[in-house]
């Protein structure tokens, strides 16, 4: 069996022991998928999106195409919700992956897992993907249950349509993967200078900030998530990852992070 | 089996390792003695892989430090300062875990070997975190022998523990020490490191003194004799000055303290001598130094590193 796979099971196993942290690693795709159900239930129960079609950001009628008037509002808040559904692979994966190193540190059992033949890039690996494998996971099941619920509440069926569009396809199938690979190697870089668990995930939490922005600059009205834009993301963070995960595995040096403890 | 030439480790302007040269030799326990801060932790780190040295080299059998650091790796064993397991795992799931790291074949064979030499095999389900002071440092050393490595370092493995407990690890090393394996034992306790050790070392930041127990005992103050006479007077420890190979007298209550370096062939002209000037030989007897006096005047004669 391959050394990061055998990290990644051991991770998991432990990871999965602890309650604090698989509370953190449910309640955020939980609430983040039953919020916008809850909120499209809401609007068609009222009957009307509270939201009219003159209220909509003029700019995004035309991401809208062939959608108008009640439809193009609904297909605005879903695609608004899109934008946090992709903090799912942020969050979830800092969570993990700063317990699982630093976690590592404050309970002293790096120091026999670095005495053993292990190579840095097996260990971080294998704790990367354990870290991602289920913030990716989850994220998908998130999608697919919002999918449903959206069809389910038949909002509009051309508005549950445009969920299956390619753009939220590569939103949720190639973005997401992409952005856990950025907070793990993130996280994996402010765990190599911390020694606090709760100091590394908060630290590592700034990484939503940027989607954060976008989430809001939708709603100011300032920028509009589009197959362009989810186009761009991907190529950005393609690029971003290689960088990250490049420093992460350059500042794990093993001598200070076994050393710096007296 | 372990080679050190001049090994030293600076960290920013604090030395901890300095131009230590030893040799140990295949099969040997050797024992490393020194203060808090000596550098016995750092020492272990650089020869098992895991920092590197400033300047110096060392060889594990015929691989390079430095150079083979993953060979190394796979050929020694640690048990580290702290045991460091896995709590919420459990004891056998623990060892299975370092198992594959270590590339060892038959996994789940060479943890119930380890598991049932140690006693810890009833538990083996039992997440580490529940286990006794004692049992989380042997399954410690378990986890360090899982891959047969030929050198076996082991960073102070009775310091937290109980007496019985420390008895109990004592013993299963004096079991390894017959199996042949190269022991490298950093120990503050030095009756044991009396009783286990082939040679000791003494060490503080440089390397003080390096030899069997027994010789680092004579070497050091030479033997003590006591004559124990009916009573005592000023020319009976003259008489005894008068002999080159005394090298020194001390006259307390009605005993004489002699020091000198042979009493099976040195006593015999002594308590002649002393009949013939009169004196009433009651006893005669000798003072067994003990490795921590050698210890203690080795270490204050050099200083100790937490104070400088
Ligand atoms: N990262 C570091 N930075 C600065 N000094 C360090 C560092 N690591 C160790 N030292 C110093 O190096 C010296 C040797 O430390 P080391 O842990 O090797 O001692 P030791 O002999 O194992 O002591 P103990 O018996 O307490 O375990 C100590 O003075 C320690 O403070
Ligand atoms: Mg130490």
């Amino acid at each position: 069996m391959h050394k990061t796979w055998v990290v990644t099971r051991k991770e998991w196993a432990e990871v999965f022991k602890n309650r604090f942290v698989l509370f953190t690693i449910a309640f955020l795709p939980l609430m983040l998928t039953a919020l916008p159900l809850g909120i499209l239930y809401g609007i068609r129960s009222s009957g009307d999106a509270g939201l009219s079609s003159t209220e909509i950001p003029s700019q995004f009628t035309q991401i809208c195409e062939g959608l108008v008037g009640e439809e193009c509002a609904q297909y605005y808040l879903v695609s608004t919700f899109m934008v946090l559904y992709m903090l799912m692979p942020l969050a979830i994966p800092v969570t993990i992956a700063a317990y699982s190193i630093v976690g590592e540190k404050a309970t002293r059992t790096l120091e026999p897992v670095l005495a053993t033949p292990i190579s840095t890039l097996q260990l971080l690996g294998g704790k990367a993907l354990a870290a991602s494998i289920p913030a990716i996971l989850v994220t998908w099941l998130g999608f697919g249950i919002f999918a449903i619920g959206v069809r389910l509440m038949s909002v509009n069926p051309a508005v549950a349509a445009r969920l299956l569009d390619p753009v939220w396809l590569v939103a949720v199938f190639i973005v997401g993967p992409l952005l856990a690979l950025a907070a793990v190697s993130v996280a994996v870089m402010v765990s190599s200078r911390v020694n606090d668990p709760r100091v590394a995930e908060q630290v590592s939490m700034l990484v939503i900030l940027p989607l954060l922005g976008l989430f809001f600059g939708q709603i100011a009205g300032l920028i509009y998530v589009n197959g362009r834009l989810i186009l761009l993301m991907a190529g950005v963070l393609v690029v971003a990852d290689v960088v990250l995960s490049f420093f992460a595995t350059q500042l794990f040096e093993r001598e200070t992070i076994l050393t710096r403890w007296k | 089996m372990i080679k050190t030439e001049k090994l030293t480790k600076r960290f920013g302007d604090k030395q901890a390792v300095d131009g230590l040269t030893l040799e140990v030799e295949s099969g040997e326990v050797f024992g490393f003695l020194g203060p808090n801060g000596a550098g016995k932790t750092t020492t272990i780190r650089m020869l098992a892989g895991l920092i590197a040295p400033t300047a110096g080299t060392a060889w594990i059998g015929d691989l390079t430090l430095g150079q083979q650091d993953d060979a190394i790796r796979s050929r020694v064993g640690i048990l580290t300062e702290s045991p460091g397991l896995y709590d919420r795992l459990g004891v056998a799931r623990n060892l299975e875990f370092f198992a594959a790291l270590y590339d060892v074949e038959d996994i789940p064979a060479q943890v119930e070997k380890y598991l049932r030499m140690l006693g810890l095999w009833d538990r083996r389900h039992d997440p580490a975190g529940t286990l006794s002071k004692g049992m989380r440092q042997k399954l410690a050393i378990a986890r360090a022998l899982l891959h047969e490595p030929a050198v076996l370092f082991l960073d102070e493995p009775t310091s937290a523990l109980d007496p019985e407990a420390a008895r109990l690890v004592r013993e299963f090393l004096s079991t390894l020490k017959h199996e042949g394996r190269t022991i490298f034992l950093c120990t503050h306790n030095l009756d044991e490191a009396d009783r286990l050790c082939d040679r000791i070392a003494v060490f503080n930041t440089r390397l003080l003194a390096l030899d069997t127990p027994t010789a680092l005992r004579r070497n050091l103050y030479g033997r003590t004799v006591v004559f124990h006479l009916s009573q005592i007077e000023p020319r009976f420890a003259r008489r005894l000055e008068d002999f080159d190979f005394v090298h020194g007298v001390q006259a307390m209550d009605n005993k004489l303290v002699v020091t000198l370096d042979s009493p099976e062939t040195q006593n015999p002209p002594l308590i002649r001598a002393l009949v013939e000037a009169g004196a009433d030989v009651q006893f005669v007897g000798e003072i067994r130094r003990t490795l921590e006096d050698v210890y203690l005047q080795l270490v204050e004669r050099s200083g100790s590193p937490e104070i400088a």
